[in-house]
């Protein structure tokens, strides 16, 4: 696969927006990646969220965006998979440019979580896990991830302090991007003394919930040469999926989802995991991360927090994760998450990445997962503008 | 109030029944008529013993609505001793440390209640398993 380009790329600060609905948050990445993308042609829209229905009981949001967003009569629908809503509605975008019956997609992600408040969030959070079995017994999306966390710990002999090193790198990113819900830098010993959420999950552990909304705009890689000055190619897109509930994996600590899409990513894009620049990956809770960098093949089983304590996460890595802060500093705005993910990468092989540029990236990977991998979306991006540097702008 | 909803589950809830393969064998919890291992059809019901171990366990501090009277409480997987894991509640630990690996076996409490007037919702939970000897000294 090689002929979809992203030509438009917007976002909203992630945080608490108080003033702001989610049509409104809807509008600003709009807005925004339609003036990126210096047009107004769409064609199809389609829109990333989880909970928009239940946190301010509005349903349809594929009709009311694209008519809040000026695309009134433009098709229009609502992609939902979770946490992994972003990148799936991606994933739809992608196929709709590739199949050659949509020209121009537009991809809105979007969440709008403080219409609601504590422990309301925290159950209609839980809905992405299995209700019958899971969620009936009372357990929550933090929880499901220290299921995880307890078990590699005794698994593997990794302490509590070991993750720290994923979440000091997020906020040392989150730091330098300004659209960051959390830009203060976190000092490693300070970790143990995290409140805890769902022992041995601490709130430094897991990314806060937060307000946003970020868009792409893709078009075929032809047509977007004229179009924009930086297209950025789509060499893979994949969507996989695993069993929701941990009890039924044949081995709880292995992402399957997240491994055979990533797997199936490289193969089409390709690439082995040393060709990847920058990786925004899932860092929904420090052990997803862990895992996360296990199942896409840059750490064998059981290894991945050595790559963070290593420094090998960080910009001057071996393989930089979470350069805009990840979920844990920029926020986690579950249904709009993988959509900032994409822009994020999108704006490193630009070289517009500001402050958080990794030096010279030109393949990006962005993998979005839904709750602890039941979902797994990975997207390849690469920089495709080298023999456009005459861009005419026509 | 979904009555339907939990009443539909009850054999599940109160029973542990699951499933076994026709073709493999492998038991089944909860039931999902196809095999997990194998992919092939299992529909035969299986009522599992309720005995097993601690494969994981979390303690919750910041509970979903409906929940909030009983945080902080601990939920586990639990490895059946037939083999699959199933998630639940730990109850009646008294002052017992939860360890991965320890016995337990299932018991039913409620899994919680929708207010003065709604529905009660029971089903499994896991303690500690009681060795044989103390149940025959009592």
């Amino acid at each position: 696969m090689s002929d979809v380009s992203i030509i438009g790329i917007g976002k909203t600060d992630v945080g608490e927006h108080w003033n702001t609905s989610v049509r409104h948050l809807s509008w600003y990445a709009i807005e925004a990646a339609l003036d990126d993308a210096a047009t107004t042609d769409v064609d199809a829209l389609y829109v990333g969220n989880m909970l928009a229905g239940r946190l301010s009981q509005q349903d349809h949001l594929g009709a009311l965006v694209a008519d809040f967003a000026g695309l009134r009569g433009v098709e229009a629908v609502t992609v939902e998979a979770a946490d992994a809503s972003g990148g799936a509605a991606m994933r739809q975008a992608v196929l709709a440019v590739k199949s050659g019956l949509v020209r121009t997609a537009m991809v809105v992600g979007v969440e709008k979580v403080t219409d609601e408040t504590g422990s309301a969030v925290i159950a209609e959070l839980a809905t992405g896990l299995d209700a019958d079995y899971e969620l009936i017994h009372g357990l929550t999306a933090a929880g499901a991830a220290a299921l995880l966390m307890r078990r590699y710990m005794h698994d593997y002999g990794v302490q509590l302090d070991d993750f720290a090193a994923f979440s000091v790198n997020a906020h040392g990113n989150g730091a330098d991007n300004p659209e960051a819900m959390f830009r203060n830098r976190l000092a490693a010993e300070r970790f143990a003394t995290a409140p805890v959420v769902a022992e041995p999950v601490s709130l430094f552990d897991m990314a806060p919930l937060a307000d946003g909304a970020a868009a792409v705009i893709v078009t075929d890689a032809e047509r977007a040469m004229d179009m924009a000055p930086k297209p950025v190619q789509v060499v893979a897109s994949t969507l996989a999926t695993d069993t929701i509930a941990l009890h039924d994996r044949r081995e709880v600590l292995w992402l399957a989802a997240a491994a055979q899409s990533a797997e199936k990513a490289m193969s089409m894009a390709g690439i082995a995991p040393h060709d990847v620049d920058v990786f925004e990956l899932h860092d929904a809770y420090t052990i997803l991360a862990a895992l996360s960098l296990e199942a896409c093949g840059f750490a064998p089983r059981g290894q991945g927090w050595h790559l963070a304590r290593d420094g090998e996460i960080g910009r001057q890595g071996s393989i930089p994760i979470s350069t805009f802060g990840g979920l844990k500093a920029r926020g986690n705005p579950l249904g709009a998450t993988g959509v900032y993910q994409i822009v994020e990468v999108a704006q490193q092989l630009r070289g517009e990445a500001g402050a958080c540029q990794v030096p010279g990236a030109q393949i990006g990977m962005a993998q979005n997962l839904g709750m602890a991998g039941g979902t797994a979306v990975t997207h390849i991006l690469r920089a495709d503008f080298s023999g456009n540097l005459e861009f005419s702008g026509k | 109030m979904q009555v339907s909803r939990h009443w539909r589950l009850k054999s599940e809830r109160y029973k542990l029944v699951g499933e076994t393969c026709d073709s493999c064998g492998v038991k089944l919890f909860p039931p999902r008529d196809v095999c997990l291992a194998c992919e092939a059809p299992a529909k035969e019901l299986y009522t599992f013993t309720g005995f097993g171990e601690i494969y994981s366990y979390t303690t919750i501090y910041d509970p979903p609505a409906g929940f909030e009277h009983n945080a902080p409480y601990t939920v586990a997987l639990i490895k059946l001793e037939e083999g699959p894991l199933v998630t639940a509640q730990l109850t009646d630990m008294d002052d017992e440390e939860v360890r991965i690996g320890m016995p337990v076996e299932m018991v039913t409490r409620k899994l919680r209640s929708e207010g003065e007037e709604g529905m009660i919702v029971y089903g499994y939970k896991f303690r500690p398993a009681v060795p044989v000897q103390e149940l025959s000294a009592a």
